[in-house]
């Protein structure tokens, strides 16, 4: 049955997971009208908090909740820089990143190198869902995976319903379109921003945690490698869209893992060649993302700060 | 609670009757508050926080080799920041210097490789045009994406970073490995024709510096052109009806700050690396974003400010040593006094009013 193209969709579902909560916390910030450029540092922040605290406790819920807090608090500088204080929100992101990166970096400095902890290991093993796993093809692939790409598929579908089926969906994305309106309709502008950027924070923050936890298995420096910025390009690719994440990340995910695959077929194409491949294709993304229809274009006010003063 | 029950005790308005002074006041506390919480964090590492800036700044500027080092790392950065301010003047997000740094830097290995016998003079000045060249055409395709049909530049831009250091990754594995290098990956050093010489104890880089500082501060401010940037960067459609070209100022403009870093490049694989490596641009592309904002996108402030960071970094070095504070906290440092700096500029553009009222007073009263 393990034929090798399933296998290989198999690791593409792994490889695409990071990307996939970051690019579903991107979406459902800039849902809010903000750009957060943040979204390297915060995973960053996430994937080294989740693995201390994992090692230190050898407990899974743990890491979690501390992948969480991480890149909650990263968010929350950021919001309170963007919201509260209204700076830049492309300066106020990138200096998230910087600092995430630095704090990553130094408290990953002991941590470097060693193995997550057994208890932690099997909790995220794959676990084969009865009936739907055994489903020919689709089965392995997407139902012998483990608890944390599951959670990504539940976070997925609720975030849908949330934007387009309930009433503070709504209110989030007249935040982001027009937010004078919005308030002018009692919506809470700043509540509904703050919010929304922590919970972006939060996905991101778990994104980088199964990088460490699951994915690698270990903490090293920089160990996202650009997966946040590549996060920020697949929101526009999903257009804004959280059901169009899942296409987008684990489309990447297959760029990211390709060239390992092409190896095995003696192809002689340098590493370093194909190692371009993910960001040349967001460069594509870019692009060809721009067909600009009304359903497609990003929420109207995004990358504005809300001044209820000046409205 | 929302916006209803902050606006009780607190309102906000708008003001512009700050000047210069007091704004830089208000940035320089900021700048100290940063330094006084990042001393809380030194203090967490159960490291002494004066002691630990006594050496920052012992490192920095405590021996005559010391200040060299210092000035050294600043040249890139004040040259890079001045191209970076042409984007961001233009509120076109480049930040894409870290590859343009390294594009320049490899086409300028170029020719310093390939004619090793020329003059001195001639190689060098080949090699500058090289990089300007290079690094203005790697910024110019995301500018040409954003002037024609408005690809996100800040995206685009820092995806041509990850390719460009893979580009020369490949180069240094691959076709341009020095065969004489004993096995390890390293491309070939210039010939001394391709190294720029020391003026003064420092490589001649800091006299293209100087010079560019009061070139951008004149061109910005004083010509055509620069004026044209900052109304596009205020409005594009402003510009458009005053008649600008405005995709043909994007594209010039964006190939300038490109070809700025790029000569940046240039200048740090010839003067300091001596051969093209991968860690030629090792984050000064990023850096400079910060010593740009931090700046005010005005050139003589840039070079202050660079020198400043230059510090920093080579302070940061000598802590690392002296005191095992990993160097990833110069990094916290930089993404602190950043935090504190933007949110400073709330101050400045805003009043705040304190209403001496507790609970129970409406809005109307104030």
């Amino acid at each position: 049955m393990e034929s090798g193209l399933v296998l290989f969709l198999t690791q593409v579902i792994r490889a695409g997971t990071p990307l996939l909560f970051a690019t579903l916390g991107e979406t459902i910030t800039e849902r809010a009208g903000n750009t957060n450029l943040g979204v390297e540092g915060m995973m960053l922040m996430g994937a080294v908090i989740g693995f201390k605290v994992g090692l230190a406790t050898s407990n899974p819920a743990l890491a979690i909740l501390g992948a969480i807090a991480a890149g909650v608090l990263g968010s929350l500088i950021y919001a309170f820089l963007t919201v509260t204080l209204r700076a830049n929100q492309v300066v106020s992101g990138l200096s998230l990143t910087i600092f995430g990166t630095g704090f990553a970096g130094f408290v990953g400095k002991e941590i470097a190198s060693k193995p997550v902890p057994a208890s932690i290991k099997s909790f995220f093993a794959p676990v084969k869902i009865p009936i739907i796993g055994d489903i020919p093809f689709i089965g392995p692939i997407l139902f012998n995976q483990d608890v944390f790409i599951y959670a990504g598929y539940i976070l997925i579908i609720a975030s849908g319903i949330y934007l387009y089926k309930t009433r503070l969906g709504l209110n989030l994305r007249a935040v982001g379109e027009n937010p004078g309106a919005a308030d002018a309709a009692g919506v809470k502008v700043s509540l509904n921003k703050y919010v929304h950027i922590l919970m972006g924070g939060a996905l991101c923050g778990l994104g980088g945690a199964y990088m460490s936890l699951v994915y690698v298995g270990a903490w090293k420096e920089n160990i996202t490698a650009g997966k946040g910025w590549i996060a920020v390009a697949l929101v526009i690719f999903a257009t804004w869209n959280p059901y169009k994440v899942i296409a987008g990340s684990y489309f990447f995910g297959g760029l990211d893992i390709i060239g390992f695959r092409l190896q095995k077929f003696n192809i002689s194409i340098s590493q370093n060649i194909i190692d371009m491949l993910p960001y040349t294709a967001t460069i594509v993304v870019l692009i060809i993302a721009l067909r600009k229809s009304k359903e497609n274009a990003p929420p109207q006010a995004l990358g504005n700060a809300y001044f209820r003063e000046e409205r | 609670m929302g916006e209803r029950g902050k606006m009780q005790l607190v309102r906000i308005s708008k003001r512009d009757d700050v000047t210069r002074a007091k704004a830089n006041m208000i940035r320089f506390i900021a700048v100290l508050a940063a330094l006084l919480a990042s001393a809380l964090l030194i203090l967490f590492m159960k490291r002494n926080p004066i002691e630990v800036y006594a050496s920052l700044l012992k490192g920095a500027f405590g021996t005559p080799s010391k200040v060299r080092g210092t000035i050294v790392e600043a040249i890139p950065m004040i040259i890079t920041s001045l191209g970076i301010a042409v984007a961001f003047k233009m509120k076109f997000w480049n930040i894409g210097a870290e590859g343009q740094i390294i594009m320049g830097a490899f086409a300028a290995s170029y020719f310093g490789l390939n004619f090793p016998d020329m003059p001195m003079p001639l190689l060098l000045l080949i090699m500058a045009v090289a990089g300007i060249i290079g690094g203005g055409l790697w910024a110019l395709i995301p500018g040409f994406f954003k002037a024609y049909i408005g690809a996100n530049e800040t995206l685009f831009t820092l995806m041509l970073n990850y390719i460009a250091y893979k580009w020369v990754a490949y180069l240094q594995y691959g076709p341009w490995k020095d065969p004489d290098a004993k096995g390890f990956p390293l491309i070939k050093k210039f010939s001394r024709n391709g190294i720029i010489p020391e003026v003064l104890g420092v490589h001649a880089g800091w006299i293209v510096a100087v010079i560019l500082v009061v070139i951008m501060y004149i061109f910005m401010r004083y010509t055509k052109k620069g004026y044209e940037i900052s109304v596009i960067g205020e409005s594009e459609n402003t510009a458009r009806y005053a008649g600008m070209n405005v995709k043909w100022v994007i594209l010039s403009s964006v190939f300038i700050s490109g070809a700025l870093c790029g000569l940046a490049g240039m200048i740090q694989v010839s003067g300091v690396n001596q051969r093209l490596t991968l860690e030629v641009a090792g984050g000064i592309g990023y850096t400079s974003i910060i010593t740009t904002w931090l700046g005010r996108l005005s050139a003589p402030a840039i070079a202050i400010v660079s020198v400043l960071f230059a510090a920093l970094v080579q302070g940061g070095q000598y802590i690392q040593a002296a005191f095992q504070i990993p160097k990833s906290a110069a990094q916290i440092l930089q993404g602190m006094i950043l935090f504190f700096v933007l949110g400073s500029e709330f101050f400045i553009q805003y009043k705040i009013y304190f209403t001496n009222t507790i609970k129970n007073k409406k809005k109307g009263d104030m």
